[in-house]
């Protein structure tokens, strides 16, 4: 059991240690206290509710790995589906064509990234601490938002869009898919690619990367750009989810997507974090609150144990550390 | 050995310490060591960086607890260890290098806040702290305007700030770590002044400075430190710079320096007219290929400011740089690597290295292009990269992917250098590369550099130590203020020509 667990951990890396045992008590606990858990009803609720706030997540971790962080996200992704659905309703509302559709979901994506990008370029040039610009991003877009639509609901959108939201293939949710390509890209991104090497670095000492020839401005401007345009896809399917767009929707995953980070394993102090155990994480959140949806509890009641959870996942992280400080100590 | 390490004259010391052990991380800072400070009187505490000066200081103070064992006799008492509230108590004072004042606020609350904190009732009393700083200040015969902010005023008075708040309550020893580090001569000298008038009013000062010139001049007796051991106690008199250097490093200097004639070799980079006013002006010199070239200075000569330029990391507002005879304008640090100039940073700590991440992420930070195919990184090439680096430079680690942190300072030096090799420079400028290295470490360090200039490196050596520049380099300039005030060739002049012209 001991050397299986070893093996996990080499495979996967340290931060999988923590999201991999909250996944695997969540599994054993829901699975004898419900019989019914283990069902396709079950997945099919999680898989139909983890994308929003997955993409949402994915767009908060990327400030957060260069010791950041965008505050703006949420807002961002409802500026971004009213600019889709702005273009829907010009071009016919119900009655729009696939060519508008595409072209929405482009214009969507460029406004998302342009927020990031003016944010990221304030915070590279200026210097001002990312909460305070992301906050001020924030309060700004959501002005706007509700000045745009006299704080009201835009709906009216061509049917063909819904699936983006509801439907399946071959058995697999659509924005399920959706959100595991998002997921498989910056895992990339992060990995493999120069821009994931330097944010990393840039969050653990900006200074010392710079003084070793790398770009930190540009790459500060292309963190929240991406992030901007992640928060866009999730606007996208928001709006087909719901068929509507309302300035404030999924306003409440704002914070959860900071603890989503932090319970995978992310440093909130940036430098490290993965994206596989931050997506492990946002799975045991989502059975969580259908678990506990399954066994009658009230919803509100789920946001809670979440928050229980979180906390004594900060407990156990430093009962591991000072285990393991002990053994040195001992070896 | 503990014969010496006894007081000769028969004198009770103020300060007895025996026994002294201490271990960070492995390393053993300090071995069984035994240290004795008699009343009033100047003592020196001599060591290389690394040797253990600011760990026994620290002991002392009670910032470190030694080891078991450990016995500190202090003005007939006798204490296990000392804690920061009854040293302070007890009349122990330092004045760390850094001097640790407060810039914003006015010279009386510097020298006098201590007196304030922890009173009941909890109203501060701004006449009557005026009055103990003016008191203080008089007692160094010094006035000042207590009233103004102290970064009114030059490095060389808030040294003297410093020490008037250590005289504010019963100083009875005062530990002074390198006060002279950033002072020029007639500074210097005043300072020295004000110590012996300490210690005439019956003060023990221990001094600690590796500038040899002063350590004679000031002290009567001087105890010597070498990796962490006692190497003896010596009277002043009769001590010669070149019997304390031999002391400090346990090695005999013949004056066999590297110093080299490389004039026949082609100019890798020429410096021509370089000038940004307040940090460094007029400034010309040839760096040929295979050469090292020295620069040293005291602190704020501009020498760091100076190789930021040559890095493109600080705009110069007038002169021109030629790298390989072709003229280059920087705009940033990015432009200096790829024309072949690599720059180790002074501050290996926040600047260098990126403490917390990997070993090998270090290593491959500046020369990504060179693990990239496809447009992606490859774990494989980064692997074999940073092998190759490991072994070409001795390097010692665990697993490559550790963080940089767990290495020992001289380790850490060598990952700094290998980050620089790897992109491949034709100009490497290494800005106090033996700073936080051991003192065994340092040879190692040293050999490297020899190494690349026999390879065909260009190479300035950066250090405000002059030995360091004297045995290393074939050409040595001498910066003051911003300029090149003197041009050295060790092999023809003596180390202490250069020391005597730096330390005017």
């Amino acid at each position: 059991m001991i050397a299986f667990f070893n093996r996990a951990r080499a495979l996967m890396g340290p931060e999988m240690a923590g999201p991999g045992f909250a996944l695997l008590a969540v599994v054993v606990f829901f699975s004898l206290a419900s019989p019914q858990f283990l069902s396709r009803a079950t997945f099919g609720s999680v898989a139909f509710q983890l994308p929003e706030l997955g993409l949402l997540t994915l767009a908060m971790l990327l400030p957060i790995l260069t010791g950041g962080l965008n505050l703006a996200i949420t807002f961002t992704a409802n500026i971004a589906g009213l600019t889709a659905a702005w273009v829907l309703k010009s071009n016919g509302g119900v009655d729009a064509g696939p060519v508008a559709f595409f072209i929405a979901c482009l214009l969507a994506i460029g406004v998302g990234a342009a927020s990031g990008l003016v944010m990221g370029l304030v915070i590279a040039y200026t210097r001002a601490h990312p909460i305070l610009v992301s906050l001020s991003m924030m309060i700004f877009l959501r002005g706007l938002g509700e000045f745009l639509t006299r704080g009201g609901d835009i709906s009216g959108f061509p049917t063909f869009i819904q699936p983006i939201g509801h439907g399946s293939i071959l058995g697999l949710p659509i924005p399920l898919l959706i959100f595991i390509i998002c997921v498989l890209i910056w895992h990339v991104l992060l990995t493999r690619m120069k821009l994931g090497f330097n944010t990393y670095m840039i969050g653990s000492n900006i200074e010392a990367t710079r003084y070793s020839g790398i770009n930190t401005r540009k790459v500060q401007v292309l963190v929240y750009t991406l992030s901007g345009a992640m928060c866009a896809i999730a606007g996208i399917i928001m709006m087909a989810r719901f068929n509507s767009v309302r300035v404030g929707h999924g306003e409440s995953y704002l914070l959860i997507t900071v603890l989503a980070c932090f319970l995978g394993g992310v440093n909130p102090f940036g430098g490290f974090g993965r994206v596989i155990p931050v997506f492990v994480a946002l799975v045991v959140l989502q059975l969580l609150s259908s678990g506990l949806n399954l066994m009658g509890a009230n919803q509100h009641l789920a946001t809670a144990v979440w928050g229980i959870l979180l906390i004594a996942v900060m407990i156990l992280r430093y009962a591991a550390g000072h285990l393991k400080f002990l053994q040195r100590i001992k070896g | 050995m503990s014969e010496l390490a006894r007081p000769k004259s028969g004198q009770k010391p103020l300060l007895s310490l025996r026994n002294i052990n201490m271990t960070f991380g492995g390393i053993k800072a300090l071995k069984n060591v035994s240290f004795d400070v008699l009343p009033g009187e100047v003592h020196c505490l001599a060591g290389e960086n690394g040797s253990g000066k600011s760990t026994l200081i620290k002991i002392v103070t009670g910032v470190y607890r030694p080891e078991p064992g450990a016995s500190i006799d202090y003005d007939g008492q006798t204490y296990s260890h000392m804690s920061p509230v009854t040293a302070q108590a007890a009349g122990i004072k330092v004045i760390w290098q850094d001097l640790a004042l407060f810039p914003e606020m006015s010279v009386a609350e510097n020298i006098a806040f201590q007196t304030v904190l922890g009173r009941w009732p909890r109203f501060v009393n701004y006449a009557r702290m005026r009055e103990t700083a003016i008191r203080a200040l008089a007692r160094l015969g010094v006035s000042l305007d207590v009233d103004l902010p102290l970064k009114e005023y030059p490095i060389s008075q808030r040294q003297i700030v410093a020490i008037a708040r250590a005289l504010v309550g019963e100083a009875k020893l005062v530990f002074m770590d390198e006060p002279t580090a950033s002072l020029t001569q007639s500074e210097t000298d005043h300072l020295l002044d004000i110590v012996r008038t300490l210690s005439a009013s019956g003060v023990a000062v221990v001094f600690v400075s590796h500038r040899l010139a002063e350590v004679l001049d000031i002290s009567s007796r001087l105890t010597v430190l070498r990796d962490g051991a006692l190497v003896g106690v010596y009277p002043a008199t009769g001590m010669t710079q070149s019997r304390i250097t031999e002391l400090m490093t346990g090695k005999t200097f013949d004056h066999e320096t590297r110093a080299r004639d490389v004039s026949a070799n082609p100019a890798m980079l020429e410096v021509e007219k370089f000038s940004r006013p307040g940090l460094f002006e007029d400034i010309s010199f040839t760096v040929r290929r295979g050469e090292t070239l020295g620069i040293t200075g005291l602190l704020g000569a501009g020498r760091t400011e100076l190789a930021l330029s040559l890095f493109g990391m600080l705009k110069p507002r007038s002169g021109t740089i030629k790298i390989d005879g072709k003229p280059v304008r920087f705009s940033s640090n990015r432009d200096a690597i790829a024309a072949g100039v690599a720059y180790l940073s002074e501050d290996r700590l926040s600047l260098g290295l990126i403490q917390p991440q990997s070993i090998a992420d270090n290593l491959v930070i500046a020369s990504l292009d060179r693990i990239t195919s496809g447009g992606l990184l490859s774990d494989d090439r980064k692997r074999a990269l940073v092998a190759r680096w490991i072994a070409d430079l001795g390097i010692r680690i665990g697993r490559q992917g550790d963080a940089v942190s767990t290495l020992s300072g001289g380790n850490q030096q060598r990952i700094a250098i290998a980050k620089w090799l790897a992109t491949d420079p034709k100009l490497l400028i290494l800005d106090a590369p033996t700073v936080g290295v051991d003192v065994g470490a340092r040879a190692g360090i040293f050999d490297i550099i020899a190494k690349l200039a026999d390879s065909g490196l260009a190479i300035i050596l950066i250090s405000d130590e002059v030995p360091e520049v004297y045995f290393h380099a074939d050409r040595v300039l001498h910066m003051a203020e911003g300029r090149i005030v003197n041009r050295f060739t060790p092999r023809d002049c003596t180390l202490q020509d250069i020391e005597a012209a730096v330390y005017a």
